[in-house]
C-alpha cells in the first residue's frame, strides 16, 4: 500500500516555548481512514496544521512522497484539504460561489474548469443551488458542508478535518457523517465526538499531551474504557454509575 | 438578522440590470455636477432632485426606506457647517446675546449653509441609489475592473464578509455582560466597556490569522486572482448617455 503520509521522529514547539508535539511518528495508507482523538490541547489540529505546510518544524514530514517543504508546498496543498473547526476561518468570500471557487483559481484553472469544479464540489456535499448565497446567513450545518467543499473543489487526495462534528446538533450531525462517508479520497479526521469517528473511521490514534499514547483498530480502542478513561474521553467511574 | 447595505440589490429593474461600472461612474459624475454647481443656482438643484427621485422610482425602491437612509448623512454635514452661518461675514440676519457672548447670523452664512445640506443630501441620495441597486460583490467587481488595487477590493470584501461576524460576537458579549452585571457606577461600565473592546480587537487578529492560514491551505500566493469579467451591454450606453445629457444640460443652462 502507499504511505500518504510518512512522519518521522515529528517535534513541534509554540513560540512561547511550549512544547506541542513530541516524537511523533505515524504513517498514514492509502484509502486509510484515520482518527486523531484525544482531550482539549492535545495537539491534534498542530498535528494538522503540520500536514500541509501551515507549521512547519524539521524537516521529518512526507506527504505523498514529498517532504513538505517550501517548493512543494503548492503541490501539497492541492493534495491535502484540510478543512478548519471554525467554518466562520475558512469562509472568507462575500458568496459562496467565491469560496469554493477560491482554491481552483489559485491554481490558475480555467473558468470554466472552475466552475466545473464548484458545482461538483457543492453538489459532493449536497448544497447545490447555493452559490450566490452570503456565508454568514447559513446554518451551522450548512456553512460546514461549504466549508467541505471548499477544499473539494481542489479534488484533493487526503481530506484533513479539523472536529467536523463541532456544535452541530444531532441530525445536522449525522446528515454530515453521511456526507463524509461517500467522498472516496484518504481521511484523516481530528475528533472528541466518538460516535462521529466509531462511524467513519478504521483506524484510530490517541494523542494526549502532545505524544501518539495509543494507535490501533477504531473498534479496540473505542471499547477500551480504561484507556479512554485515561486520557479523559471518557468518563468516570462514578459519573458513569450515577448517570445509568 | 442584519440589515445589509445591499438590502434591495437582488429586486429587478432597469437600474438592477445596469453595469455596476456604469452605475459607479454615473454616480461620481452626479456628484461632481453637484458639488461644483454655484451656491444660488437653485433650479440646477431641483433639476438634480428630479432626476435621482425618478431613478429612484425606476428603480422599485421604497421611498420611506431611502429617506430613512439619507437622513444618517445630516449629523455629519451639521458638524462640519453648523457655525458657517456665525463665521461668515454679510448682512446679519439675526443677533442673539449668549451668556458673554454677541454673535451673529448672516444670510450669506444661512444660504452656505443650506446649500452643504443640500448637496450632502443629493449625493447621498446617488450613492443609496448605486449600493441600493447593486449587489456588493458587482460592486467590488466593478470597482476591480476600473481599476481599483486588489488590495482594497480584498480588504472591502473581507469587511463585508466579517462585519456581521464582528457584529454578533459584539452582541453576544454584550448579552453575556448584561446577564453578570448589576447596576455598578458609570466608571465601572467604562471600564468593561473597553475591556470589551480590546477582546474583540484581540479576537479579530487572531481571526484574520486563521484566515490567512485557511487561505493558504487553498494554495492562495502572493498573487490575488479572480474569475469573471463583467460586460457592458446595450441598455449602458444608452442609460450612460442619457444619465451624461441631463447633468450636463443642467450645468448650460442653469450655470
Amino acid at each position: 500500500m502507499d504511505k500518504i503520509v510518512d512522519i518521522e521522529n515529528l517535534s513541534f514547539f509554540y513560540p512561547d516555548g511550549h512544547q506541542g508535539l513530541k516524537d511523533i511518528n505515524l504513517v498514514v495508507y492509502s484509502a486509510e481512514n484515520l482518527a486523531v482523538i484525544g482531550p482539549n490541547g492535545a495537539g491534534k489540529s498542530t498535528l494538522l496544521l503540520h500536514l500541509n505546510g501551515i507549521l512547519r518544524s524539521n524537516n521529518t514530514i512526507k506527504v505523498f512522497g514529498l517532504p513538505v517543504e517550501e517548493k512543494n508546498l503548492k503541490e501539497t496543498r492541492r493534495k491535502v484539504g484540510l478543512v478548519f473547526q471554525d467554518p466562520e476561518d475558512q469562509l472568507f468570500s462575500p458568496t459562496v460561489f467565491d469560496d469554493v471557487a477560491f482554491g481552483p483559481i489559485n491554481m490558475g484553472y480555467s473558468e470554466l474548469q472552475v466552475k466545473q469544479r464548484v458545482a461538483q464540489a457543492l453538489k459532493w456535499v449536497g448544497m447545490d443551488g447555493y452559490e450566490q448565497r452570503s456565508p454568514h446567513h447559513l446554518s451551522v450545518g450548512e456553512k460546514k458542508r461549504i466549508a467541505i467543499a471548499t477544499v473539494l473543489s481542489l479534488n484533493p487526495e487526503l481530506l484533513v478535518l479539523d472536529e467536523p462534528s463541532s456544535n452541530l446538533d444531532p441530525r445536522s450531525k449525522w446528515s454530515l457523517i453521511e456526507v463524509i462517508k461517500q467522498l472516496p479520497m484518504t481521511k484523516i479526521i481530528a475528533a472528541h465526538d466518538l460516535e462521529l469517528i466509531g462511524a467513519l473511521c478504521q483506524r484510530t490514534i490517541i494523542l494526549d499531551g502532545g505524544i501518539i499514547v495509543a494507535d490501533g483498530s477504531t473498534t479496540n480502542i473505542l471499547n477500551d474504557v480504561a484507556l479512554l478513561r485515561a486520557h479523559g474521553l471518557a468518563p468516570e467511574e462514578k459519573l458513569r454509575q450515577a448517570s445509568s | 438578522m442584519h440589515s445589509f447595505i445591499d438590502k434591495y440589490s437582488d429586486l429587478d429593474s432597469l437600474i438592477h440590470r445596469l453595469d455596476p461600472r456604469t452605475k459607479f461612474i454615473a454616480s461620481l459624475a452626479f456628484i461632481i455636477s453637484v458639488v461644483l454647481t454655484p451656491t444660488s443656482n437653485w433650479h440646477a438643484f431641483a433639476l438634480h432632485l428630479c432626476l435621482m427621485t425618478s431613478l429612484l422610482i425606476i428603480a422599485k425602491l421604497p421611498p420611506f426606506y431611502v429617506l430613512k437612509r439619507s437622513l444618517v448623512i445630516f449629523p455629519f454635514v451639521l458638524l462640519i457647517a453648523v457655525f458657517i452661518p456665525f463665521l461668515k461675514p454679510g448682512e446679519v440676519a439675526g443677533s442673539y446675546n449668549i451668556w458673554l457672548w454677541q454673535v451673529s447670523v448672516t444670510y450669506a452664512g444661512l444660504l452656505i449653509l443650506a446649500n452643504v445640506a443640500v448637496k450632502a443630501w443629493l449625493c447621498i441620495f446617488s450613492l443609496i441609489l448605486l449600493t441600493a441597486t447593486t449587489r456588493f460583490v458587482d460592486l467590488l467587481k466593478g470597482l476591480k475592473q476600473l481599476g481599483t488595487p486588489k488590495v482594497i477590493i480584498l480588504i472591502l470584501s473581507f469587511m463585508y464578509r466579517y462585519i456581521f461576524v464582528l457584529v454578533d460576537e459584539a452582541m453576544r458579549m454584550r448579552q453575556a455582560r448584561d446577564s453578570r452585571s448589576f447596576g455598578g457606577g458609570r466608571l465601572r461600565q467604562l471600564k468593561t466597556l473597553g475591556n470589551m473592546i480590546g477582546t474583540l480587537f484581540i479576537r479579530s487578529y487572531e481571526r484574520g490569522e486563521s484566515i490567512y492560514a485557511a487561505m493558504l491551505c487553498r494554495g492562495f500566493g502572493d498573487e490575488i486572482r479572480s474569475l469573471r469579467q463583467l460586460g457592458f451591454k446595450r441598455i449602458d450606453a444608452s442609460f450612460g448617455v442619457a444619465f451624461s445629457l441631463v447633468i450636463i444640460s443642467s450645468a448650460i443652462i442653469f450655470w
